[in-house]
């Protein structure tokens, strides 16, 4: 008998959320919250980082889908270090909407 | 104002954390950290012999203090090298804080002599990681890396310092405080009421301790819980210990090779109260399949554990030290004659079955004997393979931090090293590393750092010259094609062990194997204990993997 390996991960058909991160501004950062990502196969969709009016920290936006790992990977993300505070928008959020001239 | 360079202040931070042991290995990356650790009064240094038997050192010694400890190595292949043991430490909760030296700032990205990136490298494997860019920030970066590795739910932090940096002088004020763990969430009050109105309510009720109960000191506890409310405890490989062995309660490990009544009983069961334990897949089995008919209350210092593999009734995030004391008095006192009764009649007609176990030529006669040669102020650490299920079923554990094993990464060569390390942390201590002579291979180089240092570990080495659990695998689920699992050289360990200066004992050829063994125990110093095991011999029952823990084979 051998182990089961896992469904391919369905994506499609599930909403799409914003997650707003409060992150500590160094070198570093960017790699744990992308990694964190990366090493689960989910899928971020749209990403945007910029420092605060307080240089000291940043603000980070990921657009991903509210698939059912959604839940882990937010506490998750809310394990590290250097991530302050996670708050979580619908996908109507507008940071995404405005930047999509840029991509046309 | 003070003045140092950044080496000479990570040694000082270290010392006022109370840090005495360092175990490493030099390079050129960390020569000016090893030039100030030389003028340390309080540090020792244990050079270790691969950087992975330094990680494994520390490892041990933290997981007999229950503190984080240190190792150093130097940049590079060194760093590499420490990559096995920091992952281990990760997965199994263990605090450490790993020191590693890198090139200098400028020569950072060229592909420098021995540059490796290993804080990329060990993003997913640490609590968290640091790369210094200045003397100055080791001010705050050391304290913060012990807090984190002691803060909530115990685990990893690695430091990489570039030796510009180390040498690069510093000027401030005042050390700072050594760190002290966070606070722990408080409690949610109304959960731990629902929870004992669930224990009371229930009828077929077990208890299912995990690591968190060793890590957050809560055994004594754990045990007054199920003395209290009268609940049929079983625990993880993590676990054991936490609740002695032969207690009446006490209804062994669960999982993948725990005994048939263990899975039974917690088949039956209407309630899982499981406490600093994860749901792990080796300790479950189909996830879908374990406890079918139970509620769940789920305790445990990591919010992320909650609801991650089962959805529980009632979460607490907390300590679990803190909430056992905050249940016990909520939680009726019961003896529940009729569901005691009815595992104990299960614990009588599944138990696990120990053929030979009056042998101490055979597998379980081994590890009974050694366990009446000795006390339980002994510490036994395992190697990964048969013999460490084979112990983990056998050796009548009793205290917490009694057994040090590699759960979660089950990382062949974590014993010697592990041994050592506990050796180091409790002198006065028999230690006794249970090995097999694939794993024994994979750090077999500590030996000379185990001679050097003339500790009391004795290592008893079950020799069946192969990988024990993968010929079992292939024999059992690879339709009998034994692949790459069987060696076909046989090396003489006894003539290795002489080769580093360690004493031998063969019980193949001795006389008397008990009174042998019991000799090579009870005198003071390092000692290899060789034993053959028949390669036929499997651990059994044993749950298939991918299957449901109800359905084991074998006896």
């Amino acid at each position: 008998m051998i182990e089961q390996v896992a469904e391919p991960l369905q994506q499609q058909g599930f909403a799409k959320v914003v997650l707003e991160l409060e992150v500590n501004n160094h070198p570093g950062v960017m790699s744990h919250i992308c990694n964190l990502f990366a090493r689960r196969a989910f899928n971020v969709e749209g990403i945007l980082c910029m420092p605060m009016a307080d240089a000291s920290r940043s603000r980070i936006w990921l657009l991903v889908f509210e698939d059912q790992r959604l839940e882990q990977m937010v506490l998750q993300v809310e394990k590290l270090v250097d991530v302050l505070s996670v708050r979580r928008h619908g996908a109507e959020h507008e940071v995404f909407e405005r930047l999509e001239k840029f991509f046309l | 104002m003070m003045q140092m360079t950044g080496a000479e202040l990570i040694v000082r931070l270290l010392e006022r954390q109370g840090i005495r042991t360092i175990a490493g290995i030099p390079g050129g990356a960390i020569l000016p950290l090893y030039d100030a650790l030389s003028g340390s009064e309080t540090i020792r240094h244990v050079l270790a012999r691969h950087e992975q038997g330094a990680g494994f050192i520390a490892q041990g010694m933290a997981r007999v203090s229950g503190r984080p400890e240190v190792c150093f190595a130097s940049s590079g292949p060194g760093a590499t090298n420490l990559v096995t043991a920091i992952a281990d430490a990760r997965l199994d909760s263990i605090p450490m804080v790993a020191i590693t030296g890198q090139v200098p700032l400028a020569m950072i990205g060229t592909d420098a002599f021995q540059e490796v990136d290993i804080y990329g490298m060990t993003v997913p494997i640490t609590k968290h990681n640091f790369l210094v860019r200045s003397a100055a920030e080791l001010l705050e970066v050391i304290p913060q890396a012990f807090r984190i590795a002691m803060s909530g739910r115990p685990g990893p932090v690695l430091v990489d310092v570039p030796k510009d940096v180390q040498n690069q002088l510093v000027s401030f004020e005042a050390l700072p405080e050594p760190a002290v763990p966070d606070p722990a969430p408080s409690p949610d009050l109304e959960a731990i009421a629902a929870a004992a109105r669930m224990i009371d309510a229930a009828e077929r009720p077990v208890l299912y301790l995990g690591g968190g109960v060793v890590h957050s000191g809560a055994s004594g506890l754990a045990v007054s819980l199920a003395e209290q409310a009268g609940l049929p405890t079983t625990m993880t490989l993590m676990a054991l210990g936490t609740m002695p062995v032969d207690h009446p309660l006490s209804i062994g490990m669960l999982g993948m090779h725990g005994a048939r009544c263990t899975n039974f009983i917690l088949e039956e069961s209407d309630l899982l109260i499981c406490v600093g334990a994860r749901f792990d897949d080796r300790a479950i089995g189909k996830a879908a399949q374990f406890c079918p008919n139970a509620k769940i209350i789920h305790v445990d210092i990591d919010p992320s554990e909650l609801h991650k593999i089962r959805t529980a009734h009632v979460a607490i995030n907390g300590d679990v030290a803190a909430v056992l004391e905050a249940l016990l008095p909520q939680v009726k006192p019961i003896l529940r004659k009729r569901w005691l009764s009815h595992v104990d009649s299960l614990k009588a007609r599944f138990p696990i079955a120990m053929p030979g176990r009056d042998d101490p030529r055979t597998h379980y006669g081994l590890v009974h004997a050694v366990a009446a040669a000795l006390d339980d102020e002994a510490i036994i650490a395992t190697d990964v393979g048969q013999h460490q299920m084979w112990v983990a079923q056998a050796y009548p554990f009793r205290r917490s931090r009694q057994w040090l094993t590699s759960g979660g990464l089950g990382t062949m060569g974590f014993g010697v090293p592990a041994a050592i390390g506990a050796a180091l942390a409790e002198p006065e201590r028999t230690v006794v590393c249970f090995t097999g002579d694939g794993s024994f291979k994979m750090n077999i180089q500590e030996l000379a750092t185990l001679a050097e240092e003339g500790l009391n570990v004795k290592i008893v080495l079950m020799n069946n010259n192969s990988l024990g659990l993968v010929y079992q695998q292939q024999s059992l689920f690879y339709g009998k094609r034994v692949f790459a699992s069987r060696y076909r050289g046989e090396p003489d360990f006894l003539k290795i062990a002489e080769g580093f200066g360690i004493a031998a004992v063969d019980l193949d050829t001795a006389a008397n194997p008990r009174a042998a063994l019991a000799q090579a125990l009870q005198s003071r110093g390092p000692c290899l204990i060789h034993a053959s095991i028949s390669r036929e011999e499997f651990v059994y029952p044993m749950v298939p993997p991918g299957a449901a823990n109800t359905e084991m084979i074998g006896d």
